[in-house]
């Protein structure tokens, strides 16, 4: 095994596009360490961004956009006061993930490229419609956060291309998001089902965007138009909620395994999906929840 | 026993609460634990395990790891003992696999190399060639008529005839008319029950230490809760003298059962005798899913007929336990405690003992009986509720008293069941008010406890301290305990004891800590060792007196002239008569050796509140009392602590813990991500009330405590979930997905 320490991620994208086998980065390591001692990957490359000037940096730009390293962990999140104002669902996920001692180390971008449909933070990502910065060989891109998971364990990124930021757009007024995830215990545990809820109001209290993407019920993150549509134009009424829940459900094409059946999965999206958009709504309209 | 050789009340010692004598170092990481052992020279041993639920091993080659630098040594079965019957044939077949390979994880052959990477490697380059059989892991479908064959030469000669070859074993017990007692019944009812098997969850994985020479002398340390037995299982399965191989007990992280046996340990040995150097051997967490001893899993079918009044005039049960690949799923626990609670005038009982495709099955807290309890509670608690009456009430009728013949046979002594109950219905927690959505359920258990073959040696130091030689693995807070009841003997204080759990060169055979015997058995063999002490002292002090033996008596851990006939002496403290033992006839010890027969059963009554969300089926324990009768608490601290670790193990065994096998016959969930033990935001605070109705067979009266809190549990979480939702709940555990379906099908 090769283990590199780059200080760019220039550096970085040229080893890993010269690299042969199996390839990792390693930030907070909460995943990529764990698979190496179960024996689930044993990397051939192991590349080290933590030393990368910034990477361990939040910082917010003067329209209110922020930019957050690939090596904040979800702890610096949590503690940060004025990203926890803006974007308290995002870090709710992130915060949900792990032990106190994990949250030392874990970050969005491994959790995110990880590619785990049950990850707690991507659904998060995608509400809040965060976008990517990725370097590669012939230069860096943007992408979005949604388009990145293509199935379990894999994501669209091409050889040699590393994430390099992660972009959260400015909040904006009367906005709020929330994430809810359902596991049978109260921590230390992976969604069976997870949701989070984006969503703008006018000044009366409708609703005139919403973003509400779902985790753990399908082969990769989904963002569900129609389930956004059900709350376009409405003040969260019941008929809203149950019209929500049900494209919530109905986009769910989950599996059946030892975490959670396809019946129940489809049902909790649901029931989740009114729960965390209330949850937004409150947020939406200055409550702090 | 007879009572007057009991301790009368006043004790001194007994009944406080302080600090263990062992905290610090578990608190400072300086106890040594199974995995914190060090030889020079030492190897790292690892596992090959099969993939295959059931396959027959047609070649194993190992040339190719031999081959690998840095492997001293490959083992498979043909490095062990040949022709071996009878239990420690299956423990060699569940440790190192013959002719087939019986389950997931199933252990194949074993490497040791000089480190464990290379180990791990190695693993990899052991070639094994399997055909793949058809498996079975559901105990009923194991039963079922084209249900593959594990083995056809298991089943001995209890099994009536016509049944399967999977199974292995049949209880049939109990006493009375059945037939004639439900005709007698207002109402009937008759359920099915089933429960998955579910790990102990000790958190520190199995560890060994095995040094074993060509001269068959040997030396193990091992996390155990009974070394003896491990001594004399690897000294069987790999062929040398029991008495050659010396096993020292390390700390231990948890057992609950899942330490009583071998699994790694002769693998260790074997590999250190091919190598001749020291082998250690660390399961991982997912090698002690896969292949160590979890619970059975179980089918049940219970039926109850009950008169309008409460009155149960009947009770039969059929309880169907699969114990992974070989005999030994403890039916007939399950069988004889299931209604040992209630005084049965009809009573009927059968046990299957079923083999299937998964681990040997070990013990865990009370093997067999918390499964029972559920499906036998749960019915109690349906006819209760149909004939509108109170749980309490109807137990308390119906309840085991001194003298009641037991549905598993004997007449109860002295017993606490009822003592248990009115201190349930006197708990404020049993008339709190409700919450809506919540439900409150309660369930009585039993557990025989054990008494065991016991051996304890105490001596005294010049300077008046005192150390003691047990051969019991502290599993609880023992060594506190057995200081308490040495401290009350000697009338010296209970700081200046150390006790030790000797190793297997040090003392006579000891039964395994388990059958939550420590403080019962080792608690007796330490009072009667102090007591031989005692006797001693007395005589030096008689001597120096120059008066009779029996003119001297102990008390306030001085020896005093037994009256004024005997002369007017000073009482003559114990630093004293030690301080000068060696000039006055030697140093002084004590010791007991017995196998004593006096456990005393021990019920308990658990109250629980639990609320259920409609929505999602997901399950909150918001309030929980355990009630239970410790004959004598030594340590009452120590006393809760089992009492609320009964309660935490049976509120995951009740809602999320289960082994998950997939159509291949893998385990699916071998971490605890996906093994779903509470934590420890999932519990409430568990309330505790410690009942003592003295056991008649223990001189201060303790009757063991570390089991039969884990009997009621799954039974009275059930009942409350099941009242909470509206609809009973039949299948453990009880999951979110199992709730949510029950309450869809409710409508």
């Amino acid at each position: 095994m090769q283990y590199h320490r780059p200080t760019s991620f220039n550096e970085a994208a040229a080893l890993a596009n010269q690299a042969t086998g199996e390839t990792r980065f390693l930030a907070g390591g909460t995943d990529v360490l764990v698979q190496l001692r179960a024996d689930i990957v044993t990397p051939d490359t192991l590349i080290d961004i933590k030393s990368i000037p910034g990477v361990g940096d939040i910082s917010q730009a003067p329209d209110g956009s922020w930019t957050i390293g690939i090596a904040v962990p979800g702890a610096e999140m949590r503690e940060h006061i004025q990203l926890g104002k803006d974007w308290p669902g995002l870090v709710e996920a992130m915060d949900l993930i792990g032990s106190t001692q994990v949250q030392g180390r874990a970050t969005l971008v491994g959790n995110l490229c990880n590619g785990s449909p049950a990850a707690d933070s991507v659904p998060a990502m995608v509400a809040a419609g965060v976008e990517l910065s990725v370097t590669g060989p012939t230069g860096s891109r943007r992408i979005a956060a949604v388009d990145v998971p293509v199935a379990p364990g894999r994501t669209s990124l091409a050889k040699g291309e590393v994430v390099s930021a992660v972009h959260v757009p400015a909040r904006g007024k009367n906005a709020g998001d929330a994430y809810l995830r359902f596991i049978p215990r109260t921590e230390m545990d992976i969604a069976v089902v997870g949701c989070a809820i984006n969503l703008t109001l006018d000044t009366d209290g409708t609703v005139t965007a919403a973003r509400v993407a779902l985790g753990a019920v399908a082969p990769t993150v989904l963002l569900v138009e129609d389930a956004a549509n059900a709350l376009i134009g409405s003040s969260l009424d019941e008929e809203a909620l149950n019209r929500l829940a049900e494209a919530a459900s109905a986009a769910c094409n989950p599996i059946s395994d030892k975490r959670g059946t396809v019946e129940f999965r489809t049902h909790v999206a649901g029931v989740l999906a009114k729960r965390t958009a209330k949850i937004a709504y409150a947020r939406a309209q200055g409550e702090n929840t | 026993m007879a009572l007057d050789d009991q301790k009368p009340s006043g004790f001194k010692f007994v009944g406080t609460s302080p600090d263990r004598p062992d905290g610090l170092d578990k608190v400072t990481g300086r106890a040594r634990f199974g995995a914190d052992a060090y030889a020079p020279g030492m190897l790292h041993g690892a596992v090959v395990r099969s993939p295959h639920a059931h396959a027959r091993i047609v070649r194993i080659d190992t040339s190719k790891a031999e081959a690998l630098e840095g492997v001293k040594a490959v083992v498979t079965r043909a490095d062990f003992v040949d022709g071996l019957q009878g239990e420690f044939g299956f423990v060699l077949e569940n440790v190192m696999a013959g002719e087939k390979a019986l389950y997931d994880g199933h252990a194949v052959a074993a490497v040791a190399a000089s480190s464990q990477l290379i180990a791990r490697d190695a693993v990899k380059l052991v070639e094994v060639e399997y055909e793949v059989l058809p498996h079975v892991t559901d105990v009923d479908a194991a039963m079922a008529e084209n249900a593959p064959v594990l083995n056809d030469s298991y089943a001995d000669a209890s099994v009536p005839a016509g049944h399967h070859p999977n199974v292995v074993r049949y209880h049939d017990s109990g006493h009375g008319d059945v037939d004639a007692g439900f005709a007698e019944a207002d109402l009937v009812i008759e359920d099915s029950f089933k429960t998955e098997a579910t790990h102990q969850g000790y958190i520190e994985p199995h560890a060994c230490l095995a040094s074993l020479g060509g001269d068959g002398k040997g030396e193990l340390w091992c996390t155990t809760q009974g070394h003896w037995i491990a001594q004399k299982t690897c000294a069987a399965l790999v062929g040398i003298d029991t008495s050659q191989l010396r096993v020292t007990a390390s700390e231990i992280g948890g057992g609950f059962g899942g330490k009583t046996t071998v699994f790694i340990e002769p693998v260790a040995l074997a590999l250190s005798r091919k190598a001749n150097r020291p082998v250690k051997i660390v399961m991982t967490r997912s090698e002690v899913f896969r292949a160590t001893g979890p619970t059975s899993s179980t089918s049940m079918d219970i039926k109850i007929g009950m008169k309008k009044d409460g009155t149960i005039t009947a009770a039969q049960g059929i309880f169907r336990l699969q114990g992974g690949a070989f005999p030994g799923a403890p039916m007939e626990f399950s069988a004889m405690c299931a209604f040992a609670p209630y005084s049965l005038t009809n009573v009927h009982q059968v046990g299957y003992d079923v083999i299937s495709n998964r681990p040997k099955q070990a013990a865990y807290r009370a093997p067999g009986a918390p499964m029972a309890s559920f499906a036998v509670e749960s019915v109690i608690d349906e006819l209760c509720s149909q004939l509108d009456l109170d749980p309490i009430d109807v137990r308390l009728k119906n309840a085991s008293r001194e003298g009641t013949k037991a549905s598993y046979g004997p007449k109860f002594e002295r017993i606490g069941l009822v003592e248990t109950l009115e201190a349930a219905k006197a708990h404020p927690h049993y008339s709190a008010p409700l919450e809506p959505g919540q439900g409150r359920g309660i369930s009585c258990g039993f557990w025989f406890n054990h008494g065991g073959e016991t051996s304890v040696s105490l001596a005294l130091s010049e300077d008046g301290t005192c150390q003691i030689s047990v051969g019991t693995p502290d599993i609880g807070g023992s060594r506190a305990s057995m200081a308490l009841m040495a401290a009350e003997e000697l009338g010296i204080p209970y700081e200046n004891i150390r006790v030790t759990i000797a190793d297997t060169a040090t003392l006579g055979y000891n039964d395994v800590s388990h059958g939550s015997r420590v403080t019962y058995a080792s608690g007796l063999a330490t009072i009667k060792a102090a007591k031989d002490a005692v006797g001693k002292l007395c005589k030096r002090a008689a001597a120096k007196w120059g008066i009779p033996e029996d003119a001297v008596y102990w008390e306030d851990g001085c020896a005093k002239p037994s009256g004024a006939n005997a002369g007017n002496f000073d009482p003559m403290p114990l630093a004293k008569i030690t301080k000068s033992m060696g000039r006055s006839g030697g140093p002084i010890s004590g010791h007991f050796e017995a196998t004593p027969e006096g456990a005393g059963v021990s019920f308990g009554t658990h109250i629980v509140d639990a609320e259920v969300d409609p929505e999602t089926g997901k399950t909150a324990v918001v309030r929980y009392t355990v009630i239970q009768d410790a004959g004598k608490a030594i340590h009452p601290s120590y006393v809760e602590g089992q009492f609320q670790g009964g309660a935490a193990q049976g509120i995951g065994w009740a809602l999320n813990e289960e082994y998950i096998y997939g159509e291949d016959g893998r385990l699916q969930n071998s971490i605890f991500l996906d093994y779903r033990v509470p934590v420890a935001s999932d519990l409430p605070m568990i309330d505790t009330v410690i009942v003592e109705v003295p056991n008649p067979g223990h001189p201060y009266g303790v009757r063991g405590v570390g089991e039969t809190g884990i009997v009621p549990p799954l039974a009275a979480i059930a009942n409350a979930v099941s009242a909470a939702a509206g609809v009973r709940l039949r299948h453990l555990p009880m999951s979110p997905p199992r709730i949510l379906r029950a309450l869809k099908d409710k409508g």
